[in-house]
């Protein structure tokens, strides 16, 4: 494991003067997982979101490495592109140099819009990374509710009313999802635990054939929490269990991280402004519900982990 | 003829974008020939507080350079250098995750009245 000191000495792929707003989760989650490329040339292509319009407006682009975006719903399709030419191109002896290829995508172009166009890329066997930063909402077109977004939370679209409490449906769980395409490396890791993230990244580059890592990435604006405590935050989803830290790589599951107690979801809900009215009396049942949840999804992890399906103890 | 054209029909010459600049000055498709060229783009006037380093507290363990989301944190062999005042947005991070609080964070408004009187006084 290469020490920050080594790590801050590789060349920086994602230069400062993108709009991106103070403390986005989007910003350290790219830096982290492009130095872990270390010294390879890179090939960055996104799905519209809000790293896309913040990093490339016109004439300003905070990629210092080769860029493509081409539309919302097919970030999967461009970079499998990419990488199918360059395949060509140095099948012809045009390229000689070696190039890594990854995908970033928010959970709106990844878990929904992108999902077609990302499964039939993992299909396909290209050898890309596919980087997903999970905000949980469409933040960039104004917080607006997608299949990431977790039960009981006040997006525009499934506003807190006196009726409905928030969105009605638990998340999609997309890591497992990818996995089940058997794809060589697929994990999923949260900004908290920067060694987690750069050792999934690095594996994930390293391996041939297509890769897909999760990472859970607050944003500020749309979970309505104090932005300096991104790294709090990112601590107690791993910490409740919300977000657990996994990989699995060819078909074997495997657990990176084992609460030692058990911590109750509100710890996680309670700092962030969107959950505020799950607090309200009346309101227990939903934090039950995502309590029950949480619960069930970790036993069924633990099992597929081959790990004893139990709760941490209280 | 060469298998395709690199420059995509831009040809040899590559003006700087301006704001004045003709629609067909631009460049094709919008593409940007120059990586990392937001580094020339300030986003350091958003800060309402800023950053200011302890030297004597530091450790240098660069853990505010890997949480930085601004890369604005500049190291230098592995140590802590200075802050990019011309990029970082004041969003704090930085001083929460530093494990012996050798960054703190001053109101930029506070830091202008104090330099005025200090300028007034001379």
């Amino acid at each position: 494991m290469a020490t920050l000191k080594e790590l801050a000495k590789v060349e920086e792929r994602f230069v400062g003067g993108h709009r991106l707003c103070a403390g986005c989760g989007h910003g350290i989650s790219v830096r982290m997982v492009l130095n872990a490329a270390e010294d390879a040339n890179v090939v960055v292509g996104c799905a519209t979101g809000c790293l896309e319009v913040a990093s490339t407006i016109y004439p300003y682009t905070a990629w210092n490495c080769s860029f493509i975006h081409s539309a919302f719903e097919n970030a999967g399709a461009t970079i499998s592109g990419v990488e199918a030419a360059y395949k060509s191109l140095k099948k012809q002896g045009k390229i000689d140099k070696d190039f890594k290829f990854v995908a970033f995508g928010g959970d709106g172009g990844t878990y929904d819009i992108g999902f077609q166009s990302l499964s039939g890329a993992m299909e396909r066997g290209h050898n890309i990374v596919y980087v997903c930063l999970d905000n949980e909402a469409y933040m960039n077109t104004g917080i607006q509710r997608s299949s990431a977004t977790p039960m009981g939370a006040d997006t525009t679209t499934s506003p807190a009313g006196k009726v409905v409490p928030g969105k009605q449906q638990p998340r999609k769980d997309l890591t497992a999802i990818m996995a089940a395409h058997n794809i060589p490396y697929a994990a999923q890791t949260a900004i908290s635990n920067w060694q987690d993230v750069h050792r999934k990244a690095k594996k994930a580059f390293d391996v041939e054939g297509p890769a897909f890592i999760n990472i859970l990435s607050p944003c500020p604006r749309g979970w309505r929490y104090n932005t300096p405590d991104i790294v709090e935050l990112v601590k107690k989803a791993v910490e409740t269990r919300f977000w657990p830290m996994y990989e699995v790589e060819n078909g074997k599951w495997k657990l990176n991280y084992k609460p030692k107690k058990y911590v109750p979801i509100e710890e996680f809900l309670k700092p962030q402004g969107r959950f505020r009215h799950l607090f309200a009396p009346g309101n227990e049942h939903v934090i039950k519900a995502i309590q029950k949840e949480v619960d069930e999804r970790w036993l069924a992890l633990l099992e597929r982990c081959g790990e004893t399906p139990e709760l941490p103890p209280k | 003829m060469t298998p395709f054209n690199r420059n995509f029909g831009q040809g040899g010459t590559r003006k700087a974008i301006s704001p004045d600049m003709n629609w067909r000055e631009l460049t094709k498709a919008g593409n940007i020939y120059e990586p990392g060229n937001s580094a020339s783009y300030e986003t350091g006037d958003w800060r309402t507080i800023r950053p200011v380093w302890n030297k004597d507290r530091c450790i240098h363990c660069l853990i505010c350079w890997r949480y930085c989301p601004d890369a604005s944190i500049i190291s230098t062999d592995g140590k802590f250098d200075s802050f990019d005042y011309k990029h970082c947005k004041g969003c704090g991070i930085c001083a929460k995750v530093c494990p012996v609080h050798a960054i703190d964070m001053f109101s930029e408004d506070e830091i202008d009245r104090q330099e005025e009187a200090s300028k007034n006084e001379k």
